[in-house]
């Protein structure tokens, strides 16, 4: 619904004559002033949250006196303003203090976590991409057809499934019951720790190391939730490029196009479709912000060591200080990307030319 | 000029020249109903949320058992056993009259999203298009970056600051929500706010309060309305992750996520426990997908379908 | 063109996908354990810090302690570990450890009575959540100089502050607290006078037969052999502890042979694999008590025949031989099975006439409203459930509070709870680490703070039984000190607002091959060196 809204918002904004330092200029500070209205929301709710940050850090049979020296060991002493002040400080360093979970710097697990999250929705994004713009331009093409009203109840089917159960189902079927694909988690068991890290990406890094096994395991580890967020953001790619095909497959240089004779696959590919890109861009990194966060699910039922489960299960701990780091980089993300395509369409819909 | 016949109904709706404003709108609603009738698919969304709805209503006649009743002796029965139609769960209470009466807390859920989200969308936004100046700033400002916020991630934030339960959720859902809404509104009052009527209005004495409480709300609505119910399947989902979390309804209440969370531990044995209310799920949204999609033709044709 | 690109690059995905669907590995190497665990819990493994079951189960493989157990003979007790030998003085107040000579550090340093007196001086400095169990003897961060001396390399005294069981405080120098750690090593990673905590949060420095190579929180904990380590080398040079939180995903690696060991298995997959060819399931009985308590600050709850009928309207058997089949035994005293002066009688069995019987003759014959606080854990949600449902049926209105541990929890320690439905393991292999809990709370005021003792949070004032809890710590005569523990439990199945249910039995799946695994009983953690496969 976010996705969907914001393409409508950037195309209801009338796009102006690109001027553009002064642009970047500005929409850098838009981005600035969201991202620190996104670290006072997520401190406060960090902070108000009723539930008590010490009594989490040393668990039921501490003393009162170790209660007190955590109590300000975590700068609980301090007023809510200044401790806020601290936070944005430490935010800016890179710094978002220690994780009672695993007792580590934040930022360390968020940067261990990281990579198995970007690997899952990057691949997730490229298998809805494959498959979404092929499908969405042929729906559009032949619109009214089989072909069209499969797409589109390909489509509906997406948006209504819930994405842990379908995972779960997934699971069942093509692990448990078929064993086509491995298990939950990234790399069998007994293969953790043989590759170096490099990148973080596991599918990269084997094959740097160049173990093809390791790498095998590690794609039929991936490849069940890459293609159940693939198909949620095929869902909504395919939709949106049907969409947008439609709108140029009605324009005037197409009868145009057509009038002079062009073949039809040169009138679909080398105009129609070539119009779209841009928008196919920002929809597609929309689509991506989107599976970054909606990997949550997916992460816990896959048991995917990435930040979406790293959220979760600091949030059921009460371990607040990775949840607010982890809300902080995902939404730093999300409102980067979100930027990213609101400028490229300002700048590059064709109608402002 | 052609003559109405105000003794048949269709007729008056069908009038291609309105003789009063409230027949020229309910004229139109009517055409997009005709509309919406024509679409085997949204009408068949529509159906089968008018059945859920009966079957949440009706729920304790239709209930083959008490959705609470526990029978350690009788747990984890296959569907079809012992009378228990979708089988039992692991405290052998039967799923069937639980996923029955699961309805009933999705609808809660929706219901009070649908009322909580567009109005707070609505007060900021009409506030915001209306007031204009510095506050519109502010406000639109902290719309963004609700909007820029990773929702299921903010739902849990909340849920997870407020303690876990289905109000709470209703409450985060919202919280998440309304930023969309507000949007609509404040566009929605910026065109209506420079009209003759809202002059006139003002020229009469009318104080900015009632302005936008009696005059720009009512206008609003529709377009709301039509948001909201695009979104239904969203909140369902959202709804039922949380649920799925153990951040929603809480137990014993037979909520279809958590229901599928439940079943999760028996997942190879005995699938029924997870698959029942996650079908569930799936055929609500679905259902109110189909729906909204056919709005979206009726209000939208271009980005519609044949 | 573009379609062709893309639907070549769909070729390429389906290709791979088909070859992604490699045969699943017969086996594990022959030299190398894999196991699937719940590891999320771990959070350091400093042993002054470490207190939780993962990291214990780190921990005992890779630091030796003065005193230890042996895993093939749990029920011997303490036995030498680093410590060949000691004597107790006549006013039993100084223990000399005699150090044995041959332990060696996984550094090459040489294991000495300096070691174990910086270790022990260590714990007790830090202050950390578990440093009670040391303290508890009299040594506090003033008074470590003078109360735990090493007078040469391979001597020890610890002098306490008052006569002790021996029994009780060499059972708490086996828990993870007193792990000897290697001074040298550790005093070399320093940081702004932490003796090194942060540096061992994440790394080790012990002379157990494994030491840590890798740790990655919530995914996996990766041990490798010692290779300094003084004794007999163990058969599994390579122990891998991957986290798997579902228990049907452990119990599908475990059929496929992907890993040796599934300590997370459910009664239902239990049941699945046992009909497996190449796997088996062992049980062993742990020391987790699963129990209920009523806040004695709660109106009704003061009512001694309400709680009577609380304990007979609570359905055991039912529980025990339906979702907690195989992994919970009905259990109704505070000590565990297995502990010196554990009580294994049951007097209370689910039983509505009675319950009805005993509600009936309090204030409160037409029932009340009751919450239970309990945590976000099926199996405590799914126990919670069934005593809402029998309860339900004396006429009381049971809510449940669900929340995550640091909320329930924070509700119990502020007494504001009606009855709180948790999970208590002890601390350390002594009796007093639950009667210490369960039954000593010799100030109730809200003043006290005693927010460590069970019976504070409840609210429940017991100077006399306090006293006697007393009494039963200072008592040298081991077969009178059991006796002493079973009268204080005995009474306090009558009395107490605690309604203890379950001990916990831990089913692990285990490969056929696989030998010697054993999770520490109800007294320690798991040994791996013993394992062969």
């Amino acid at each position: 619904m976010t996705q969907r809204s914001s393409v409508l918002q950037a195309a209801r904004r009338a796009p102006l004559a690109p001027r553009w330092p002064k642009k970047v200029a500005s929409t850098l500070l838009t981005m600035a002033v969201t991202v620190l209205g996104l670290l006072f929301v997520t401190f406060m709710i960090g902070r108000v949250m009723p539930i008590d940050p010490v009594l989490a850090v040393i668990g039921e049979r501490a003393t009162q006196a170790q209660y007190d020296a955590t109590f300000r060991e975590l700068g609980l002493d301090k007023s809510l303003v200044s401790q806020f002040f601290i936070y944005v400080r430490d935010v800016l360093h890179w710094d978002f203090g220690t994780s009672i979970r695993t007792g580590q710097q934040v930022s360390t697990d968020i940067a261990r976590v990281f990579p198995a999250t970007l690997e899952l929705a990057t691949l997730g994004t490229l298998i809805g991409v494959i498959i979404g713009v092929p499908l969405g331009v042929v729906a559009a093409v032949y619109r009214g057809s089989w072909i069209d009203q499969t797409a589109r109840v390909v489509g509906l089917v997406g948006y209504s499934m819930p994405i842990f159960w379908l995972g779960l189902m997934g699971l069942l079927i093509f692990y448990g019951i078929l064993g086509w694909v491995a298990g939950p988690g990234r790399l069998g068991v007994f293969y953790q720790g043989v590759v170096p890290t490099v990148t973080g990406l596991m599918l990269i890094d084997t094959l740097l190391a160049g173990e093809w096994t390791i790498f095998k395991d590690a794609f039929s580890h991936i490849i069940l939730p890459a293609s159940l967020l693939g198909y949620f953001s095929l869902a909504y790619i395919s939709r949106m490029t049907r969409s947008f095909m439609l709108e140029q497959l009605n324009a005037e240089y197409i009868t145009t196009a057509r009038v002079k004779g062009l073949s039809e696959w040169e009138v679909v590919w080398k105009h129609a479709f070539r119009n779209i890109r841009i928008q196919l861009i920002t929809v597609i990194a929309l689509a991506y912000a989107n599976l970054l966060e909606g990997s949550v699910l997916t992460e816990i039922i896959f048991a995917w060591p990435g930040l979406g489960s790293y959220i979760t299960t600091s949030l059921l701990s009460n371990d607040m200080n990775s949840v607010l780091g982890g809300t902080v980089v995902i939404g730093t993300i999300f409102v980067a990307l979100n930027i990213f395509s609101d400028l490229l369409y300002r700048f590059f819909d064709p109608r402002a030319k | 000029m052609k003559m109405t016949d105000p003794s048949t109904l269709r007729a008056w709706l069908l009038a291609e020249a309105p003789t009063s404003r409230r027949q020229a709108r309910a004229s139109a609603w009517y055409v997009g109903w005709l509309n919406l009738r024509s679409n085997t698919l949204a009408m068949a969304g529509l159906i089968f949320l008018a059945l859920l709805l009966l079957a949440a209503v009706f729920a304790p006649f239709l209930a083959s058992h008490d959705p609470f009743a526990q029978d350690l002796g009788a747990r984890l029965l296959a569907p079809g056993t012992d009378g228990h139609l979708f089988g039992t769960d692991s405290l052998g209470r039967d799923i069937y009259s639980r996923v029955l009466y699961g309805a009933r807390i999705s609808i809660y859920i929706v219901l009070l999203v649908a009322l909580v989200a567009p109005l707070l969308g609505l007060i900021i936004g009409t506030v915001a298009g209306y007031a204009g100046g510095w506050l519109d700033v502010v406000l639109m400002r902290v719309t963004d970056i609700f909007l820029a916020f990773p929702r299921l991630i903010l739902a849990l934030a909340f849920v997870a600051a407020l303690g876990a339960g289905i109000e709470n959720a209703v409450l985060a859902i919202s919280l998440t929500a309304w930023p969309p809404y507000a949007r609509i509104a404040r566009a929605e009052t910026l065109t209506i706010r420079n009209s003759d009527f809202i002059h006139a209005i003002r020229l009469q004495g009318a104080g900015p309060v009632r302005i936008v409480m009696r005059h720009i709300w009512p206008l609003c609505i529709s377009s709301l309305v039509i948001r909201v119910t695009l979104d239904m399947a969203g909140i369902i989902l959202t709804a039922a992750g949380l649920g799925f979390l153990g951040l929603g309804a809480q137990p014993p209440s037979p909520e279809w996520g958590a229901m599928v969370s439940e079943g999760r531990k028996f997942i190879l044995d005995h699938w029924w426990v997870a698959t029942v209310p996650g079908l569930a799920i799936f055929s609500i949204s679905l259902a109110f997908n189909l729906l909204g999609d056919g709005l979206r033709d009726v209000l939208d044709p271009k980005e519609g379908g044949a | 063109m573009k379609q062709f690109k893309s639907l070549g690059a769909a070729a390429v995905i389906a290709a791979l996908m088909s070859s992604a669907a490699l045969p699943a590995f017969a086996e594990t190497p022959p030299n190398m354990l894999v196991i699937a665990n719940r590891i999320d819990d771990i959070k350091t493994m400093d042993p002054a810090e470490s207190f939780e079951f993962a990291g214990a189960d780190v921990s005992r493989n890779v630091y030796q302690k003065l005193v230890n157990f042996d895993p093939l003979d749990l029920d011997a007790g303490y036995q030498p570990d680093i410590a060949e030998s000691w004597e107790i003085s006549e006013d039993g107040k100084t223990i000399t450890f005699q150090i044995a000579e041959g332990n060696t550090f996984a550094s090459g340093n040489p294991v000495t009575a300096k070691d174990a007196e910086f270790s022990l001086r260590r714990a007790v400095q830090l202050d950390k959540t578990p440093s009670f169990i040391l303290t508890q003897f009299g040594f506090t961060p003033d008074n470590v100089e003078e109360t735990i001396v090493a007078t040469d390399d391979s001597t020890l005294t610890l002098v306490l502050d008052k006569q002790y069981a021996v029994s009780f405080v060499l059972n708490c120098l086996t828990a993870t607290i007193g792990g000897i750690v290697d001074s040298e090593t550790v005093m070399a990673n320093e940081v702004d006078g932490d003796m090194g905590n942060e540096w061992l949060r994440t790394n080790t420095a012990g002379s157990g037969p494994y030491v840590l190579s890798s740790w990655k929180p919530n995914e996996s904990v990766l041990l490798d052999l010692n290779p300094n380590y003084g004794g007999e080398k163990p058969a599994m040079e390579r122990v891998i502890v991957q986290h798997i939180q579902e228990s049907a995903t452990q119990r599908l690696q475990l059929e496929r042979g992907d890993i040796d060991v599934a300590r997370n298995l459910s009664p239902e997959d239990v049941a699945g694999a046992l009909e497996v060819d190449g796997v088996k399931i062992v049980d062993e009985l742990r020391g987790r008590l699963m129990y209920w308590s009523a806040n004695q600050k709660a109106e009704p709850l003061t009512d001694p025949k309400v709680i009577e009928a609380l304990k007979l309207a609570t359905d055991y058997e039912g529980m025990a031989n339906s979702f907690l089949n195989g992994q919970y035994t009905v259990h109704q005293a505070f000590l565990p099975r297995t502990f010196l002066g554990a009580l294994e009688d049951t007097p209370y069995s689910y039983d509505m006439d009675a319950a009805k019987a005993a509600l009936a003759e309090s204030g409160y014959a037409d029932g009340f409203p009751l919450k239970i606080s309990v945590r976000d854990a099926q199996e405590r949600i799914d126990i919670a459930q069934s005593l809402q449902n029998t309860w339900g049926q004396l006429g009381i209105d049971v809510e449940l509070i669900v929340g995550t541990g640091a909320q329930t929890l924070d509700r119990y320690r502020a007494r504001e709870h009606d009855i709180y439905l948790g999970a208590w393991g002890p601390d350390y292999p002594d009796p007093n680490t639950n009667a210490g809990t369960f039954a000593y709370n010799p100030d109730n005021s809200d003043e006290a703070g005693a927010t460590g003792l069970l019976a504070w949070r409840n609210a429940w004032g017991i100077p006399d039984m306090s006293e006697e809890t007393l009494a039963a710590v200072v008592e040298n005569d081991t077969e009178k000190r059991a006796e002493m523990y079973r009268a204080i439990q005995t009474e306090h199945q009558k009395i107490s607002p605690f309604g203890v249910m379950f001990q916990q039995v831990e089913q692990h799946g285990l490969r056929e091959n696989v030998e010697n695994f054993v999770a520490g009983g109800a007294t320690t953690a798991v040994s791996y060196w013993v394992i062969t496969k």
